[in-house]
């Protein structure tokens, strides 16, 4: 199902698009439920000569049954939703990879710390929209902006998060593909908006290392 | 003097000149006609807008046609520029919400009913109520006049999330940016009036007999509607006098290199705006009660549940802000608690749906245009609900934030709800307010169009949300991802045009009826509410003897009865006499 759902690359992704499928049927059911009802109601209710109207207030039980059973059905969501936001938002996993985004009208800029691990020194690395990451280990993102609020977004890692000038956000993602993806900004930023966009490229262990010693040949 | 007496007199104290009885009138129907007019012309500006947007967006950079006569920099031979673009879907959002929605709900639809259908001879302020429209009008002129100043009209969205409304090199918009907030100050100052009147009117000046739980739930749910407008309207003003300091006296409320915050602007805006949502869809959930009960022949289902699952939203509406700012960098346990009061917030909807399912069971269905309508609003009001749980689920909203799919849900709530609200109502009340029926043909084939033409531009709004389209965006072909769904934009597009189409069947109805329409009777469509008690169209005063309440609004098909309704004035003994 959802066949227009981008290609999940990413470590939680497939739990958020399970949770996505599972909405995606609860309100399916509810939606044919609730409009088959409706239509039947009104082929089988629809005024005719000499019909009269079945006089009544309500009925008590059904208030409770239809207040009680939608109620179970949104807790249980609720939890199943906590479970995973916890796990993608409140912890962090242990890192392998760190890199600075820092958002300015209209582009993504990546830093990279360079062989020492360290921010702000000399071997420090700042690319203008490229982001580049090995598959399959952790990678931590400082984000940041210089000006206005963007939305660092990218659909295949199912990962979104505005960076927000005045503070530092930090966010995770395991991409589980090798491959290039699209960095699009989803919050207004500005007439240059549309079109703020950077590239994602995921590489084989190898190919990252190739890359390192490219970038930092000694 | 009898009451009869009283209302004549009332009646030719006010039978002015042109300008008392059509301008400055003291007549709340009158200014209830007055606020249907201006927001309905508003329409036609934001309809025009929404036009241009999908025009872009299916059609990227390519003239609109017919709009070559735009001079630069607005448009470049009928080509659209990204700062104009961006500057349309704010201005869209924001007429079609603050001068057509809400204006129409509560300006005209609360004006015109409440003293009707409580039974009273007019508001409890007049004066204040006329200001209140001539205020609105002059915060619309505000806003329709930010169109020409230098720089063009406010470009930040809707939401002006801050830095970027705050600062002006941020959009290239100085004054516009400030007209926006002015302007929108300035209608809340109308809206306070507004509210304080219906709010005093609905506890002191009900009819005899008139107790709350025989008010009919269009005047619970306006009552309810003008209580959140009073709380959340000053919170709003608050937050838009920081953001004009910050744009024009150097203050740093929402800027960080002057220690502010951008996401307390987003706080301040959501805590007002939620409440706003529901603002937008309470007095359409009461108007889709009432015509529902009307046409069904059928007392409504659970009153004392609808009521109740109105009061219950109007105060969790007060505790869900957060729920637009999940990936807003807001501490994700604050996350947790706002999906947990979002999820809750669900259930009175749902109650509502089903009560009105129950309303329809058993029912003795007539399929006039008002009741058309609001069938539709209660079929599409169940897609703009459900598809809310996707983003109260915070994990999946991680994905969908700032997609299309949430521009779908608005438009299935808003205009599946609370436009179709207004469509069945201006035809059920069409009667009273000019003393004329609306074309039934013409209304029935307005309908058909706008349902169908409805569905085809915003369902598949979903279908590239779920692609993972970006909403604010000038041009979907610059990104590889969503070039696949391009088609989907086009066939919007086409749905949009003929959406716009259907809407001059609408416009030709209303105003011929208005003066060739049928004539219509006291009570048309056979109602108990009391607005039906009064003369059509009803005088300056409405009713010749304030009449006495005896019963609920919903009493249809009463067995026994000889008629399958019983009005509200009517003295109990008619039914004894039934019996």
């Amino acid at each position: 199902m959802l066949p227009w759902l981008p290609e999940n690359i990413s470590s939680y992704g497939g739990q958020i698009d399970s949770l996505f499928l599972l909405i995606f049927w609860i309100t399916t059911i509810v939606f044919v439920a609730v409009q088959a009802t409706l239509v039947v109601f009104l082929v089988k209710y629809r005024h005719r000569p000499g019909r009269k109207a079945t006089y009544t207030h309500g009925n008590n039980t059904l208030e409770i049954a239809w207040t009680i059973a939608p109620s179970i059905i949104l807790v249980v969501l609720a939890l199943l939703s906590r479970a995973t936001w916890d796990e993608i938002r409140a912890d962090m996993p242990p890192v392998d990879v760190t890199v600075r985004v820092n958002a300015k009208q209209f582009n993504w800029d990546f830093t990279y710390p360079g062989p020492d691990g360290v921010f702000d020194t000399e071997d420090d690395l700042t690319l203008e929209n490229e982001l580049n990451v090995p598959v399959d280990k952790v990678v931590k993102l400082e984000m940041l902006s210089r000006d206005v609020i963007h939305s660092f977004f990218v659909p295949h890692l199912r990962f979104k998060q505005d960076t927000v000038p005045g503070r530092q956000i930090d966010g995770w993602f395991k991409a589980t593909k090798t491959g290039e993806y699209e960095i699009p900004c989803a919050e207004l930023c500005g007439f240059g908006h549309s079109g703020m966009l950077g590239h994602l490229k995921v590489y084989s262990a190898q190919d990252y290392s190739a890359w390192l010693t490219e970038r930092w040949p000694n | 003097m009898s009451e009869a007496a009283a209302a004549h007199g009332h009646d030719e104290h006010h039978q002015g000149g042109f300008v008392s009885t059509y301008l400055f009138s003291l007549d709340h129907k009158m200014i209830g006609k007055q606020f249907l007019l201006m927001s309905l012309f508003m329409m036609i500006i934001g309809g025009v807008l929404a036009l241009m947007v999908r025009w872009q967006l299916a059609y990227p950079e390519e003239p609109v046609p017919g709009m070559a006569w735009v001079p630069e920099p607005y448009m470049y031979d009928g080509i659209i520029p990204p700062e104009t673009y961006n500057m349309m879907f704010t201005m869209h959002a924001t007429i079609m919400i603050f001068f057509v929605v809400i204006p129409i709900l509560v300006g005209a639809f609360g004006n015109f009913l409440i003293p009707l259908m409580i039974g009273t001879r007019d508001m409890a302020f007049p004066v204040l109520n006329m200001l209140s429209f001539w205020i609105a009008a002059f915060a619309g002129s505000l806003m329709i006049s930010s169109f020409f100043v230098d720089g063009g009209a406010a470009a930040g969205g809707w939401t002006a999330y801050a830095p970027l409304s705050a600062v002006e090199v941020y959009t290239g918009v100085g004054l516009g940016q400030d007209l926006w907030i002015v302007s929108l100050v300035v209608l809340g100052i109308s809206s306070m009036m507004g509210s304080i009147n219906y709010i005093t009117t609905i506890i002191n000046m009900r009819a005899p007999g008139m107790t709350m739980f025989r008010m009919p739930l269009v005047v619970w749910s306006l009552f309810i509607t003008a209580i959140l407008l009073l709380l959340a309207l000053p919170e709003l003003t608050a937050a838009m006098a920081m953001l004009l300091f910050d744009r024009r006296f150097g203050t740093t409320f929402f800027l960080p290199e002057g220690g502010g915050e951008p996401i307390l602007w987003q706080h301040l805006f959501w805590f007002f705006g939620h409440p706003e949502v529901y603002i937008l869809i309470l007095p359409g959930m009461g108007i889709a009660s009432e015509i529902l009960a009307v046409f069904s022949r059928k007392p409504i289902f659970g009153y004392r549940a609808m009521a109740m699952a109105m009061v219950a939203i109007a105060f969790l509406g007060w505790v869900v802000w957060g729920h637009h700012m999940f990936q807003s960098g807001m501490n994700p346990t604050m996350g947790m608690a706002f999906m947990t009061t979002t999820m809750v917030i669900a259930v009175p909807s749902a109650i509502k749906t089903f009560n009105w399912l129950g309303t329809l069971w058993g029912g003795n269905i007539y399929f006039k245009t008002p009741m058309l309508h609001a069938l539709a609003f209660v079929s599409m009001f169940v897609i703009g609900g459900l598809s809310g749980i996707y983003m109260a689920a915070t994990p999946v909203d991680i994905f969908i934030h700032d997609t299309y799919f949430i521009v779908g849900h608005i438009h299935y709530v808003v205009f599946g709800g609370s436009v179709f609200a207004i469509f069945g109502a201006v035809a059920f009340w069409f009667p009273k307010m000019y003393g004329r029926m609306m074309n039934e043909t013409l209304g029935k084939i307005h309908f058909f169009g706008t349902l169908v033409f409805f569905n085809i531009t915003f369902f598949p709004m979903h279908i590239i949300g779920v692609g993972g389209h970006m909403r604010r965006i000038y041009n979907p072909m610059q990104y590889e991802f969503l070039v696949p769904l391009q088609h989907w934009n086009e066939i919007m597009t086409i749905g949009a045009i003929g959406l716009g189409l259907f809407q001059i069947v609408f416009a030709v109805n209303f105003f011929w009826s208005m003066f060739a329409g049928e004539k219509a009777t006291q009570n048309p469509w056979n109602a108990n509410t009391l607005e039906w008690e009064a003369p059509t169209p009803p005088p300056h005063g409405n009713f010749l003897q304030i009449p006495t309440v005896y019963r609920g609004p919903y009493e249809y098909s009463v067995p026994g009865a000889k008629e399958d309704w019983l009005p509200q004035a009517q003295p109990a003994s008619g039914v004894a006499a039934a019996h």
